[in-house]
């Protein structure tokens, strides 16, 4: 069994997949989204609106950014679709 | 408008920072350096400056929706439409609307109509990048620009 949501999962490399046009096949639970992925800041500000508007979350890429920045967290832990997938979850969760 | 001076708003008219609404008046004028290239003996308001005017108004949104603690940057056009010919001297009422705010970026929906008519001219969606002031100096000179043209 999967260690992340494969819902969650399928619905976010959908939403990569149409916004950035990248070829949904090439896209797998440990691809870095930014690295392997090679989504550009530009493309990946439509994917988060894409995935606010589904989840009914914000997803707060500027913290995110500003904790990998300062050392204070490894950029795989938010960026990595398996890992980010756990994130949108865990916003989902907290909302409720 | 002071087109040379890229002000594409005279005066904004509401903001309602509860709902995320704004609205704007905005007079063509009578003339203009850009109108003699835009075009020559038929003078006509570029589409891509009523598209800045609807930047310019979210802009103001986005600026008094966030204390004045974040600059916007206009990125990305979305489903822009320029339905009409808009002539110097026309009265245009600007409206805009937060449709999300995001981590670091906001997007509006907005619209330019005729003040005299309301007949619709353009529309687009608009995504911005919000910042942080580059420097106090900025922040102080856009904020005395703002309440000049009436955001409080």
């Amino acid at each position: 069994m999967a260690d992340y949501n494969e819902e969650t999962y399928n619905t976010v490399a959908d939403i990569i997949a149409e916004v950035s046009s990248i070829d949904r096949e090439s896209i797998s639970p440990d691809a870095h989204a930014i690295n392997d992925l090679g989504i550009d800041s530009l493309d990946f500000l439509d994917v988060t609106f894409e995935i606010d508007k589904r989840f009914g979350i914000k997803m707060p890429v500027e913290q995110w950014m500003e904790d990998v920045n300062e050392g204070r967290a490894d950029a795989e832990e938010f960026f990595v679709m398996k890992n980010l997938v756990t994130r949108i979850d865990e916003l989902v969760a907290a909302k409720a | 408008m002071i087109l040379e001076y890229f002000q594409l708003v005279d005066r904004v008219i509401e903001i309602d920072r509860e709902t995320g609404r704004v609205r704007c008046a905005a007079r063509v004028p009578d003339t203009s350096t850009i109108f003699e290239g835009h075009f020559p003996g038929h003078p006509l308001m570029p589409g891509t400056l009523l598209v800045e005017s609807m930047a310019q108004t979210s802009g103001y949104l986005l600026l008094s929706m966030q204390d004045f603690e974040r600059l916007p940057f206009l990125i990305q056009i979305e489903k822009a439409k320029i339905r009409t010919f808009v002539e110097p001297g026309t009265d245009l009422t600007v409206e805009g609307e937060l449709v999300h705010e995001g981590s670091g970026f906001a997007v509006t929906r907005a619209s330019v109509k005729s003040t005299q008519d309301e007949q619709k001219i353009a529309e687009a969606e608009l995504r911005f990048r919000t910042m942080p002031f580059p420097t106090d100096d900025l922040r102080a000179t856009v904020r005395a620009h703002a309440a000049s043209v009436g955001v409080r």
